[in-house]
């Protein structure tokens, strides 16, 4: 018995010093600055070439470069044996809209932000990081040192970007899922769930039983399940996606305020379609509160207003800072690995062992944050749809 | 792009693909499974309910039989009884018949032995008589063979019924 512990602790250290290992070997080639003869002579060629190549591991630029949005689905970075480095990705369309005018392409065109396409350039700096900008193209051809000016003007990104792949993707499989599902329900009418059915169905039943029932009310609430339904499984479906480290997980989903805001904006469109006289009358004539008080000076509808918006506010914040929060944390400690690797490669090798322990721990917390965050947004939008439909 | 400033292209297919799952995911998902799961649940509602109620049934059949036997038993024992008590009547009845019939028979037999004896009491004296009679004429003419003799019973005889 005790023997067989041992080996089983043995087994798990040598898991984590191999996981650590890999870790490093795996991020190396990207961390590693090209040789420096190398990286002059590409600058010489390309200008925009040298904004690139940090001379040191940035860990706050690369977090960052992790939780947002990307034209481009990232897989890794290496290094061939010549030394050349490789950039591994997914390209992704770009749809852009300017002057009018309907531009599509594949993100590849930009190399990675080396090239410009058709007039338009994905920005490596400045302000506008990450956004595609337009070049001025009469500017181009000017002398032997290719001179780019930027034109400030935006155009309208409509491109379908690494989240909103991350959408499609996990949307496609929830609704195989689901439909599958459904299917099966019918089939099997009277009989007890069986597989994936007895694992969703207990997560259904709490969306509707304590979520729904307990805040809408036994009478109202079957009208409001199918949202609240999407809502709770797109949620913790993406969550979990996130926590996933390659594809089709990885993107930051629900840590994007974009996305986040959608969803809460959705929310606040059904909370304010549902509304009774009663709730609408709460809010611009409080029943209950001083005259004085809404009178001269509308103090009560200005608040009751304001907090109609903060509502879905809150919910969109909520969701995007604790799962970019949970990100940072795990990327920070794998990031702590590169900073110490920096310094001396056996530095690297020594944190990795504490770093993985750390992330390991940071992803079981994160698992717990995925249900808690899909409760939290799926419970408040029921509670706030029971408000509204509430009878005094 | 900002971590806190949300790209339009982004929003754009959010509220796309998200609009179009809830349609998609409410349609053909959530309703058949809300459906499937609140028949199943009635379903089974019923189900619990029908088993109560046979289990009710089923102690109110028990409950009947049982009243059924004692009934039976009760009935069982009434006739019994009423055949035990018959039996001893006719037992009684024929006892006092035999008596009554044993006493007359007596009597009767009694009456019979009386009237026999009397009758051989009658015959008896007769014949007693008839032998007296003979004893006597045998004795007085022995005795009344001589005269002395004679006279001296006849003293006797006289004395006799004069005592009397």
């Amino acid at each position: 018995m005790k023997l067989k512990l041992l080996f089983a602790k043995i087994g798990f250290v040598m898991v984590l010093i191999t996981m650590g290992v890999l870790s490093t070997s795996f991020f190396q080639p990207a961390d590693h600055p090209p040789a420096p003869d190398q990286d002059h002579q590409k600058s010489d060629e390309e200008p925009w070439e040298t904004v690139v190549m940090e001379e040191e591991y940035n860990a706050g630029e690369k977090i960052i470069e992790h939780i947002i949005d990307s034209h481009e689905w990232h897989i890794l970075d290496y290094k061939d044996s010549e030394g050349e480095k490789h950039h591994v990705s997914i390209p992704l369309p770009i749809i852009l809209l300017h002057e009018g005018r309907l531009h599509a392409f594949w993100s590849s065109r930009f190399q990675h932000g080396h090239a410009s396409y058709n007039g338009f350039k994905l920005e490596t700096e400045g302000d506008h990081k990450g956004r595609i900008i337009r070049t001025l193209e009469s500017d181009m051809i000017d002398s032997e040192a290719i001179v780019e000016k930027k034109s400030d003007e935006l155009p309208v990104d409509l491109s379908i970007t690494k989240n909103a792949t991350a959408i499609i993707i996990s949307s496609i499989l929830l609704s195989i899922l689901f439909i599958g599902i459904a299917r099966r329900y019918q089939r099997r009418k009277y009989e007890a769930p069986k597989g994936v059915q007895s694992l969703l169905e207990p997560l259904i039943l709490f969306v509707r039983d304590d979520i729904a029932k307990s805040s809408i009310g036994e009478e109202k609430y079957m009208k409001y399940m199918p949202y609240l339904l999407t809502l709770f499984f797109f949620i913790f479906f993406n969550n979990l996606l996130g926590l996933v480290p390659f594809f089709p997980g990885g993107a930051n989903v629900t840590g994007n305020i974009a996305v986040t805001g959608v969803m809460a904006f959705f929310t606040f469109l059904i909370i304010s379609f549902s509304g009774n006289k009663e709730y609408w009358k709460h809010i611009f004539n409080t029943p209950g509160v001083p005259w004085w008080l809404k009178v001269p000076v509308p103090l009560m509808p200005v608040i009751e207003i304001i907090g109609l918006f903060t509502k879905p506010f809150v919910l969109m914040v909520r969701l995007f800072a604790n799962i970019t929060a949970g990100h940072i944390i795990i990327l920070g400690f794998i990031s702590l690995i590169f900073i110490f690797g920096n310094l001396d490669v056996t530095y690297g090798y020594g944190v990795s062992i504490v770093s993985v322990l750390f992330s390991l721990f940071m992803t079981l917390i994160e698992l717990l944050v995925a249900f808690i965050q899909a409760y939290v947004f799926t419970l408040l939008s029921a509670l706030y749809f029971g408000m509204t439909v509430e009878e005094h | 792009m900002e971590l806190v400033n949300p790209g339009i292209g982004l929003i754009f297919w959010m509220t796309l693909v998200f609009a179009i799952l809830i349609i998609i995911l409410g349609k053909f998902a959530w309703k058949p499974i809300m459906k499937a799961l609140k028949e199943r649940e009635t379903f089974i509602d019923e189900s619990l309910k029908a088993a109560d109620k046979a289990r009710d049934e089923i102690k109110d059949m028990e409950f009947s039989n049982e009243k059924l036997m004692k009934e039976a038993k009760q009935e069982h024992d009434a006739i019994l009884k009423q055949a035990r008590k018959t039996k001893d009547s006719i037992i009684e009845k024929a006892r006092e018949a035999a008596n009554e019939e044993a006493d007359r028979i007596v009597e009767n037999a009694k009456e019979r032995i009386e009237n026999e004896k009397k009758a051989a009491m009658t015959d008896l004296k007769n014949e007693l008589a008839d032998l007296a009679i003979e004893i006597a004429e045998m004795i007085l003419k022995d005795e009344l063979s001589d005269i002395k003799k004679q006279k001296k019973y006849i003293d006797k005889l006289i004395d006799e019924a004069q005592l009397n």
